[in-house]
């Protein structure tokens, strides 16, 4: 088993980094996917922007309206797969009305190698849509970032709860074979 | 063994672990702790869960990282804690010093119906702390040990979590205001001043 090297769609993790820092988020939390790598890699190496591991991605909705409430910006790193973990925690942002900004890389999509990851990515949409929250697909490496930057405004601005899909095209598609 | 020693009131308990509570800013989960926090020290410097089971431990971490200087004490359920469980190990891996947590244990979902809860039988939630990587946990079971609570969650370095093994029931509930963001507006204007 391999992680795809990522082609020509590696840009976007600078992008997103970059406009992180633009946006004045300092906390990142994660439940990791090896599309997230590079950009995870950069927020750990810099001492302005705290990187927490979770041990499941709803602990990430709680920390960013706990971070909010303190006047920090917060955003949650996740595969598809986590966005199931996060439904019933989607109601504290929709109550609140807090910025909630999720970046999900997306499996379970075109050329997804593992069956068991089809439900969930055919689901990240509709189910977030049904709790309210904002979907932005990127489907092209350019996408991320025009879409990152403006889900961080649509959260910090006007306290939503976002959303930026990083479609499996643009990562790559994990290798499962021997 | 408590040996049928008579259990302790949760809002006296809560009473006296927020004694000394200063300038703390302080989380409830959902149901009976809202209540409860609602009923004995009402700031505006209280978040007051109204749902999402499981996150006012997570959100407490949040609001931990984002204010270090000021004492965070997150008071929540036993379901509450066992629904979230996984935090504590996020919260030792951080060691954040201005967290505390207490968790009022009555061992049952009462909101509910009084079913019984995990920690009515095989579950240790002090112990899954340590194992969590905490270092610092108490169980309270008698009067002298909540006499030690307010101590114990404020005069030390954090992160730390406090067990009050409580007896049901509870007095008439109050309640804060449902209003999500006017909850957020009062919190975030206490603590940040109006920005």
């Amino acid at each position: 088993m391999s992680q795809a090297p990522a082609q020509a769609g590696d840009g976007w993790s600078e992008q997103v980094y970059s406009l992180i820092k633009e946006a004045g988020i300092s906390l990142v939390t994660t439940v990791p996917d090896a599309g997230l790598t590079r950009l995870l890699n950069m927020c750990n190496g810099d001492e302005d922007i705290h990187v927490v591991t979770l041990s499941t991605e709803e602990e990430g909705i709680g920390m960013a309206y706990g971070a909010w409430l303190g006047g920090t910006r917060a955003l949650l790193c996740l595969q598809s797969s986590g966005t199931g973990n996060c439904i019933n925690g989607l109601a504290l942002p929709a109550f609140a009305r807090s910025p909630c900004l999720m970046l999900v890389t997306m499996r379970g999509q075109e050329g997804e190698g593992n069956p068991a990851q089809l439900p969930m990515g055919r689901a990240v949409k509709p189910v977030f849509e049904a709790m309210g929250v904002t979907c932005l697909e990127a489907k092209t490496e350019p996408d991320v970032a025009a879409f990152f930057k403006q889900g961080a405004d649509m959260a910090f601005s006007d306290g939503k709860a976002v959303a930026v899909l990083i479609a499996q095209q643009v990562i790559g598609v994990k290798s499962f074979s021997k | 063994m408590s040996g049928g020693a008579k259990k302790l009131e949760r809002r006296n308990v809560l009473a006296r672990a927020l004694e000394v509570r200063g300038d703390a800013l302080v989380v409830s989960s959902l149901g009976t702790s809202t209540y409860d926090l609602f009923a004995i020290s009402p700031a505006p410097e209280n978040a007051y869960f109204w749902g999402a089971m499981g996150l006012a431990v997570p959100a407490g971490l949040g609001l931990a990282i984002a204010q270090p200087e000021r004492r965070v004490l997150v008071v929540a359920g036993d379901g509450e804690m066992m629904m979230g469980i996984g935090s504590l190990s996020v919260i030792a891996a951080q060691a954040p010093e201005n967290l505390s947590i207490l968790i009022l244990d009555n061992e049952m979902f009462e909101e509910t119906g009084a079913q019984s809860g995990l920690s009515a039988s095989r579950a240790d939630i002090a112990q899954i702390a340590l194992g969590s990587g905490f270092e610092k946990t108490m169980v309270a079971r008698g009067e002298d040990d909540v006499a030690r609570l307010a101590d114990f969650l404020f005069a030390q370095p954090g992160p730390v979590l406090a067990v009050a093994k409580i007896g049901p029931g509870s007095d008439e509930p109050v309640f804060p205001s449902m209003d999500g963001p006017e909850l957020v507006r009062t919190f975030r204007n206490a603590v940040l001043g109006n920005r």
